[in-house]
């Protein structure tokens, strides 16, 4: 059967399991006679003939040459001495000819001294046949050459095979590499705050390493480690950047986006597959870091003072739990601008120095404590390769950090080109509401986005629109309807308690609650114009004294009033606080 | 000197049992081609030509040795010995050996046949 790749197919075997070369052992093989003495040639001619292979007779080397040229027999029988050309001669000039193809070359002598058969294999010969002549000896001799000769065919086609089939994968790697780069891309990897070693194959050794921007700022960043190697790693690895990106894109968060590649590989991976994973959720604005933990090694969280937190695996890696039992909460972390969070994959704690010592958590430790004014990356790095004395690093060794900033500029998110900004529904308005225990499980605003999105020109502004949805239904959900009170979050206690609280409110009874959307939108002139509105039925709040103090506050509670009143101009609030309405004016630009 | 001293019986019924019916072809070129090895041996000893005396002498022990004339190979070493070392003293009389030698030889092998 051809194989389909167009490789030579290996040698096969017969159906009963009979090797071939147990029926080319007896096949009839075609050799060559060399011998100047008529009487030893008619000998040698029908003892060979005998055996029922045919004979080709050639009276000197010149004659054997030819003769090997012409007809390129299996086997040469070689007289060392013979007129015109010696038996040397024309073994050096056969085994040139046949080249790469094995001719097992006897020669058929009666010399006695150890020289002259030194000289004989010097020219190429592999054996001796001596006279007298004995059958028996020489039909096991040709039987022997012959397996030979069979098993060098076979190596040189299996080398062949291997050869092409190295060549092929590695070009199928490299497209395999150009695709996944492609789905991939770095993403936002070479933002200033991130800094990162990880070797340009090593996507086929099952480490990845993602970060991309989200609508509303600030970051994701996922590092991964699929157990094995080579493809299958690099399949795995496919549907989770998608997934990352597709999702981090349109404004879902660390949880859901968990939750999905979980969903996700658990259904494709084989059982024993999986993939040990970091993803960090980084808001620069509040400077809060979410962190979820999967079985990678433990991430450290370096704090400007020099002081180190560690932050080890808390989940089960994405992949193998079943859906309904996995849990993508994260924890969080209240950072401060220099603060530095230290991810990795266990390449790293298994590098293995020149004495065969692995670099170990103690040497990873020792340089993130070492204080002595540069980053942590590159502490960590200098160590790494004064231990490994100038090995090359292993592939699969991947190291992260993240710096937190004081407030990272909105990285401009892929835009879709400016002709079709006019087109999609222009003129359209809905309504949405979340109702009772939803609401702890199920954040809406990608659903809004998503619905948004479908007009080329919003679709544009994406990262204004999602922050406004977000920041409209956090208050409707945290002070609305949960009631926690945005003061809290002003102190470093009080953030602990803000969130902890938020959880245990969540799993109270959201019986009779609901938050409900409406989006309506025209078109204008030069662009369009969206109404948002976010009612909730919590208390309501005192909105006008609220909104007051909050001018211009940069604290956290703050934030989220002001940054839509940027995008917005103002926030109207109505029915005592539960009710906010924004307009959002956008034009084709 | 009897037969045996002369053919090795075991290698010819051997060679005639292989051979079939060529076996009085091989007996006949072997005897044609010998006598042109000795003339040979006698034009490389009478000009003094060591190499060609050897390769001559190595040649026709081979062609011996594969007939079962044992003792003529002997002979024929002797002289092959000789012309290598190049020293061809007493050469002259192994090379009569030889002659006598295949002589009986020839005779044995034609009765044969």
């Amino acid at each position: 059967m051809p194989s389909p790749n167009g490789l030579p197919t290996l040698l096969p075997v017969g159906p009963q399991g009979v090797s071939v070369y147990d029926k080319a052992e007896n096949d009839q093989l075609k050799i060559l006679i060399a011998d100047d003495s008529d009487s030893d040639r008619l000998i040698l001619k029908a003892m060979v003939r005998r055996q029922g292979h045919e004979v080709i007779e050639a009276r000197d080397g010149v004659e054997a040459v030819e003769h090997y040229r012409k007809h390129r027999p299996d086997l040469v029988l070689l007289d060392v001495m013979m007129p015109r050309m010696d038996g040397m001669q024309a073994a050096a000039k056969i085994k040139q000819l046949a080249g790469e193809v094995m001719v097992p070359l006897i020669f058929l002598t009666s010399l006695s001294d150890a020289d002259a058969l030194a000289r004989c294999l010097e020219a190429g010969g592999d054996d001796f046949l001596s006279k007298p002549y004995n059958r028996v000896i020489i039909e096991a001799k040709i039987k022997a050459f012959n397996r030979m000769r069979l098993m060098h065919d076979t190596l040189s086609r299996q080398r062949d095979h291997i050869q092409a089939s190295n060549q092929q994968l590695l070009q199928e790697q490299e497209v395999a590499r150009q695709v996944f780069d492609n789905v991939a891309h770095a993403g936002c990897l070479d933002a200033p705050t991130i800094r990162y070693q990880v070797s340009p194959m090593s996507i086929f050794n099952g480490d990845i390493l993602f970060a991309s921007p989200k609508p509303s700022g600030g970051m994701h960043v996922l590092v991964g480690d699929f157990t094995g190697h080579g493809l299958p790693a690099a399949i795995g690895a496919m549907p989770v950047a998608e997934v990352f990106y597709g999702m981090t894109a349109k404004g879902f968060s660390g949880s859901d986006i968990l939750r999905e590649i979980n969903h996700k590989l658990k259904r494709i991976l084989p059982t024993g597959m999986f993939c040990c994973a970091m993803l960090v959720d980084a808001d620069f604005h509040r400077r809060i870091l979410r962190v979820w933990n999967g079985g990678l090694p433990d991430a450290h969280l370096i704090r400007r003072t020099g002081e180190r937190e560690v932050i080890p695996s808390s989940h089960l890696p994405l992949g193998v739990l079943a859906a309904d039992r996995f849990n993508g909460d994260t924890l969080y972390f209240r950072t401060q601008e220099g603060d530095t969070l230290v991810m990795m994959t266990d390449g790293v704690l298994e590098a293995v120095g020149q004495d065969g010592d692995m670099f170990g958590e103690q040497r990873l430790a020792a340089a993130l404590d070492q204080a002595d004014g540069t980053a942590p990356f590159e502490r960590v790095m200098t160590r790494l390769r004064g231990f490994m004395e100038n090995q090359a690093f292993d592939d699969d060794l991947t190291l992260v950090t993240l710096d937190m900033v004081k407030e990272a500029p909105l990285v401009p998110l892929p835009t879709q080109p400016n002709r079709f900004a006019a087109t999609g529904p222009q003129d359209w308005n809905c309504h949405y509401a979340v109702q009772g225990r939803t609401l702890a499980t199920f954040n809406p605003v990608p659903l809004m986005l998503h619905i948004c999105d479908e007009l080329p020109g919003l679709r544009r502004r994406s990262g204004e629109v999602y922050t406004i949805l977000a920041e409209l239904y956090t208050n409707a959900l945290e002070h609305g309807i949960l009631g926690l009170p945005s003061e809290w979050k002003d102190s470093p206690d009080g953030f602990a308690r803000y969130y902890r609280e938020r959880e245990h409110r969540l799993a109270g009874d959201l019986e009779g609650h609901q938050i409900r959307f409406e989006l309506c939108h025209q078109k204008t002139e030069d662009g369009g114009r969206l109404l948002i509105c976010c009612e909730d039925s919590g208390g309501g709040f005192d909105h006008e004294a609220i909104s007051q103090s909050q001018m211009g506050n940069e604290g956290y509670a703050g934030r989220g009033l002001s940054l839509i009143r940027q995008l917005c101009g103002s926030v109207c609030y109505s029915e005592g606080g539960k009710r906010a309405e924004v307009v959002y004016h956008w034009r084709m630009s | 000197m009897n037969e045996n001293t002369h053919l090795d019986m075991d290698a010819l019924s051997e060679l005639r049992e292989v051979m079939g019916e060529e076996f009085n072809v091989l007996l006949e070129t072997f005897i044609n081609d010998s006598a042109q090895r000795i003339n040979a041996l006698h034009s490389a000893l009478h000009s003094e030509d060591a190499d060609a005396l050897g390769k001559a002498a190595h040649s026709f022990k081979g062609s011996s040795m594969n007939i079962g004339a044992t003792q003529l190979g002997h002979l024929c070493l002797k002289v092959e010995t000789a012309g290598r070392q190049g020293d061809l003293t007493g050469v002259e009389s192994v090379i009569a050996d030889i002659t006598e030698e295949f002589a009986q030889v020839r005779h044995l092998l034609e009765a044969m046949s």
